[in-house]
């Protein structure tokens, strides 16, 4: 009996102090997809969570604690989301950064607020995130839909000159909300009309008939909504049927391995994207740091992802404590230089200072249009 | 020796067959090729070592074949234990009280997990009466799993209903539709009805996807309310465990549902039907009608999951109801042994809780997954607790007598 | 009616058909001969483009001209997809002859979904950019808007590789074989034909041309991905299911009447419902015509 109750009493020592030992590390989740289809746009954001908890813990991390990263994984799959958002609540994540796709997001979200932890995503543009109000702990590095849409819309109507617009979509949540704004804004504009608006199978064989469409609609500019391996197959048979028209794509596409993918045939394509900022000099070492650390170049997002991750851990720092409230206190009201540039986030949690520029491909490169 | 040169075939052959794929990488880009010999010696020692392990089991297999064809009865010592009538009722309250009490001990992650296990035991108990009990062919689960969980959302949305009035609606409109579908379809059998569900499946899917006014198309419907208890406001981890016992409750009503099923007219009709037609109708059995119930039945569950599903994830998208979730809902069915209903929990078991508890593998995980599917279709292809199958036995001696006692 | 555009969408069509036909007539004579829906054969024409990119990566920077490497990595990936059929076949399916219907379907299953994690592991999960293999013909360029020269490499080389398979199923003794073996296997087996060779032979012959699709529509496009084979699997096999499934005729036929009828629908109602319409197709002939267009009815006998 005495051995027993020995037990009992090393065993409650134990927890005591592993739950003691606990509370020295800051907890802060990484959340989105790290496998199946979409992970190329999910471990960028993994990546730069290293690397801005490996710097801040060498220079003793925040307050003397160091950073923890709890990373989990949700394949972009909404019910997968929910499992991993309560997974970090329950491990006792003080922030998270994520998560990558819009319908993860919305999915998880309720829990997060639920359970008052400030979120942040690097890449989930839908709108309604921060425009409904219904998520308050909910912030975000990168702009929503709707203004990349009127970006495009507006340099089609006002630099290009466009007339006919086909708007094309990938079905997706992200590209189809792209459309549909976009067809919204050519139509309020009244200077060109949307001469086709269609949806393409992401996967199918080939798009020629589509492309046939296109060409017997007249139009003389694409815009189109989604993720570059449909972008570049369309403009490759676009390209091969002689149907001669721009094309402008979203940020789904402003990535270089739509260059490397669609070759000779993406050249002239115009794509909105994140405002250039690779000439500031945070933006430079993160690359550098990343170049050091994994041995290659970064990968979608990863600035926004960077730049989020420094806001969070610059919001923790200055807040003191744990508590949401302060945390999101800070968000909203310092600024904070990031690799974005100097932000600071607005009552509903888009980031001020971070904006969409339209670029275009010369010479194998996206150029940034000014 | 003759072993030795047969597993070196092999490994030699695997070398040659894989050699583009492991060792060779292109970099198009930077027009430089890497080239991993490290896996090639892999590969070689790996299907080396296999080849031995894959013929000793096959070797096996067909031992415990011939046993059985020579009229020892097999029966695995799993499956003895359960059917032991004096520890079936013990195992029965033991796992209950687990079950019960589960939730309270655990994380809200753990939850979680345990609410997706008892949502797939529901599918594929459902799925089980469709497949298992009545034989036919269903490719197309996931689609009335998604008819279920849109039925509540889009009520909620339009109509304000709540969770509980949506459940039993979004079972029936599950059930009418499985009716509906199975009317045109009833001639065809085997392959073609799979093909045929399978065709359905992804259509219902590509409408909630282009039905953008109604159904939020592939944005989805967010913010649809978890249940209420009592006009209670409960936090996310109190609702998760709510959701749970709901859950619990629904699987344990469709199992003690399915197994009264089994032995019901309607059942019995069904096993009939699955393995004669003919002779059934010689009968009088209503081949139409049994055969409408047995999808109305069974896909009433997936009616219910759905609403359950909805409430939990609180946002849906088609993208969750593919043709891959169909196909992971028949894999239980399959995997747990056709017909049996312990067979298909344990499957679930086997199907939700492996891949989320092999997390750790991350990467490997999808392709052990993937292994241990065709491997348990190889060695064990009846299931892990295959169906056990009313034995009667006639001790009439007159009658004995009269044939022989041939019968 | 415009007859410009009509033509335009027929060929689109032809060209997406003939893929659809070459995959679709793996799924058909596999079918035929053991009654298995192979949900692995989509993963064979995916495995058949990566095959193709690699050599034609490695040939690329060795500095073959752009028609030998077409030509070198089609063989290539033919050889190495009829191994990986022949293998899938002994490891996935022929332990489970006999073994009921529905558990070879979920080896399939198995097999398509390790296959796709196998190119995930060893290659990448990325989309990766295949050359550009087939010239710009010159006596192609006044129809290049609507017939390029990819279209023709494809429709021209499926058509040839179709051609070959008939000849051999019709006159050789193996295509009699398997022409026997998919009537009655016990009874082909009575008189001699050696059912295991049947079955390895009808994977290999699967497999090859699936490979070849691979190729000729990774280069048409332009790109691979470890997930092509899924859709593209499902719409052969809806073309094999439209043309009379066991039928090798039938599904050259459905996979060109699918690419056609997709064509269509695309460019006269809208690509939004086109899989919607490729599926309903599948579910309304299944309902009223379940022997396909080629199929003979099967009578039930009692």
């Amino acid at each position: 009996m005495k051995r027993f109750s020995g037990l009992v009493i090393a065993a409650c020592l134990s927890l005591l102090t592993s739950s003691a030992f606990g509370a020295d590390t800051i907890k802060i989740g990484v959340a989105g997809a790290h496998t199946g289809d979409l992970a190329s746009y999910g471990l960028p954001t993994v990546n730069a969570a290293k690397l801005v908890a490996k710097d801040v813990n060498a220079k003793g991390g925040i307050d003397g604690k160091q950073i923890e990263l709890l990373v989990q994984d949700e394949e972009c799959k909404p019910e997968k989301a929910t499992n991993a958002a309560t997974k970090l609540v329950s491990d006792g994540a003080i922030v998270v950064l994520g998560h990558i796709c819009s319908g993860a997001t919305k999915a998880a979200l309720p829990i997060y607020t639920e359970a008052k932890v400030v979120t942040m995503s690097p890449s989930a543009t839908n709108p309604e995130l921060t425009q409904s109000g219904q998520y308050p702990t909910f912030f975000r590095t990168i702009a929503s839909d709707d203004a990349q849409a009127k970006l495009g819309v507006d340099f089609a109507l006002e630099k290009l000159g466009a007339k006919k617009i086909a708007v094309l979509h990938d079905k997706g949540d992200y590209g189809k909300g792209y459309a549909e704004y976009a067809q919204k804004f050519i139509k309020e504009g009244g200077k060109a009309e949307v001469a086709l608006f269609e949806g393409v199978t992401p996967g199918a064989v080939d798009y020629s008939s589509v492309v046939q469409k296109i060409r017997q609609s007249g139009a003389d500019t694409v815009m189109f909504g989604g993720y570059h391996p449909e972008a570049s197959k369309i403009v490759a048979q676009l390209k091969k049927k002689r149907v001669d028209v721009k094309f402008i794509s979203d940020d789904g596409v402003k990535d270089d391995t739509f260059i490397k993918v669609a070759g000779a045939d993406a050249e002239g394509v115009y794509a909105s994207g994140p405002q250039d900022v690779s000439g500031l000099e945070m933006n430079k070492a993160a690359k550098a740091a990343h170049m050091a650390e994994f041995g290659t170049e970064p990968g979608a997002f990863f600035d926004a992802a960077y730049a989020a991750m420094q806001a969070l851990v610059n919001a923790i720092d200055k807040a003191d404590s744990a508590d949401a409230d302060k945390i999101m206190n800070v968000l909203r009201t310092e600024k904070v230089d990031t690799t974005v540039g100097t932000i600071k986030f607005d009552a509903r949690g888009d980031a001020e200072g971070v904006g969409f520029s339209m670029y275009q491909v010369q010479n194998g490169a996206y150029v940034e249009l000014k | 020796m003759n072993e030795l040169i047969k597993s070196i075939q092999v490994s030699i052959w695997f070398m040659f067959l894989t050699f583009p794929i492991m060792v060779i990488r292109v970099n198009a880009i930077e027009k430089s090729v890497i080239w991993r010999w490290e896996n090639l010696a892999l590969v070689g020692v790996g299907s080396f070592v296999l080849s031995f392990i894959w013929r000793w089991a096959l070797r096996r297999k067909e031992a415990g074949d011939a046993a059985a064809a020579s009229g020892g009865k097999e029966a695995g010592r799993l499956s003895a234990l359960l059917e032991n009538p004096a520890l079936r009722l013990p195992i029965q309250v033991v796992l209950l009280a687990v079950f019960c009490t589960i939730p309270l001990f655990v994380t809200t992650y753990q939850t979680n997990i345990l609410i997706s296990f008892l949502l797939y035991v529901v599918l594929g108990l459902g799925l089980n009466v469709i497949v298992g009990v009545a034989g036919l062919l269903f490719l197309g689960h996931a689609a009335f799993y998604a008819i279920g969980a849109y039925s509540y959302a889009l009520l909620n949305q339009y109509f304000g209903l709540g969770f509980w009035v949506a459940l039993p609606i979004g079972g029936v409109v599950a059930a009418l539709a499985g009716v509906a579908l199975a009317f045109p379809v009833l001639r065809l059998r085997g392959d073609y009805l799979a093909i045929v569900t399978l065709g359905f499946g992804e259509i219902v899917r590509l409408l909630l996807e282009n039905f953008s006014d109604i159904t939020g198309g592939p944005s989805g419907i967010s913010n649809i309310p978890r249940p209420g208890l009592l006009d209670m406001q409960l936090s996310v981890a109190g609702a998760n465990i709510y959701i749970y016992y709901i859950v619990l409750a629904l699987a344990l009503v469709t199992i003690v549902a399915v197994t009264r099923l089994k032995d019901s007219r309607i059942g019995r009709a069904l096993q009939a039907l699955r393995e004669d037609e003919i002779a059934c109708e010689a009968m009088g059995i209503d081949r139409v009608g049994v055969k409408l119930m047995a999808f109305g039945l069974g896909t009433a569950w997936a009616g219910f999951a759905g609403v359950v599903f909805a409430a939990k994830t609180t946002f849906i998208n088609p993208a969750s109801f593919t043709f891959f979730e169909s196909a992971i809902i028949l894999s239980i069915v399959v995997l747990g042994g056709m017909g049996s209903n312990l067979g298909v929990i344990l499957g679930s078991a086997f199907l939700v809780l492996l891949p989320e508890y092999m997390r750790a593998f991350s990467e490997y995980r999808m392709i052990l997954f993937a292994t241990a599917m065709v491997l348990m279709m190889v060695f064990r292809p009846q299931g892990l607790i295959p169906e056990k199958r009313k034995t009667y036995t006639v001790s009439d001696p007159e009658l004995n007598a009269a044939t022989g006692g041939q019968n | 009616m415009d007859w410009q555009y009509f033509t335009e969408l027929f060929l689109g069509g032809l060209t997406r058909g003939s893929i659809y036909a070459l995959i679709a007539i793996g799924y058909t004579m596999v079918y035929g001969i053991i009654e298995l829906i192979n949900f692995a054969h989509g993963e064979v024409y995916m495995l058949g483009a990566f095959m193709g990119l690699i050599v034609a990566g490695v040939l690329g920077i060795l500095g073959f001209p752009a028609p030998a490497i077409l030509v070198i990595a089609a063989v290539v990936a033919i050889i190495y997809c009829a191994g990986y059929g022949y293998t899938m076949e002994k490891i996935a399916y022929k332990p489970l002859r006999g073994a009921g219907r529905l558990s070879p379907l979920i080896s399939a299953i198995g097999m398509s979904l390790f296959l796709q994690n196998y190119i995930i592991l060893a290659q990448t999960s990325d989309f990766l950019p295949f050359p550009r293999l087939i010239p710009d013909f010159d006596f192609l360029e006044p129809v290049a808007h609507v017939f390029g020269s990819s279209d023709f490499v494809i429709v021209a080389t499926s058509a040839l590789f179709m051609a070959g398979l008939t000849v051999f199923i019709k006159y050789t003794k193996m295509g009699k074989a398997m022409r026997a073996t998919a009537q009655n296997r016990k009874m082909a087996m009575l008189l001699g034909v050696d059912s295991d060779k049947v079955i390895s032979i009808t994977f290999i012959l699967g497999s090859s041309l699936a490979a070849l699709g691979g190729v000729l529509i990774a280069s048409h496009v332009g790109m691979v991905n470890f997930a092509i084979g899924f859709l593209a699997g499902i719409k052969a096999f809806t073309a094999a299911v439209l043309g009379g499934i066991g039928s090798i005729p039938g599904a050259m036929l459905g996979g060109l009447f699918l690419g056609l009828s997709e064509s269509f629908a695309t460019g006269y109602i809208s690509s939004d419902y086109e899989d919607v319409f490729a599926f309903t197709l599948l579910v309304v002939f299944l309902i009223f015509r379940p022997s396909g267009i080629m199929g003979k009815a099967k009578v039930e006998k009692v």
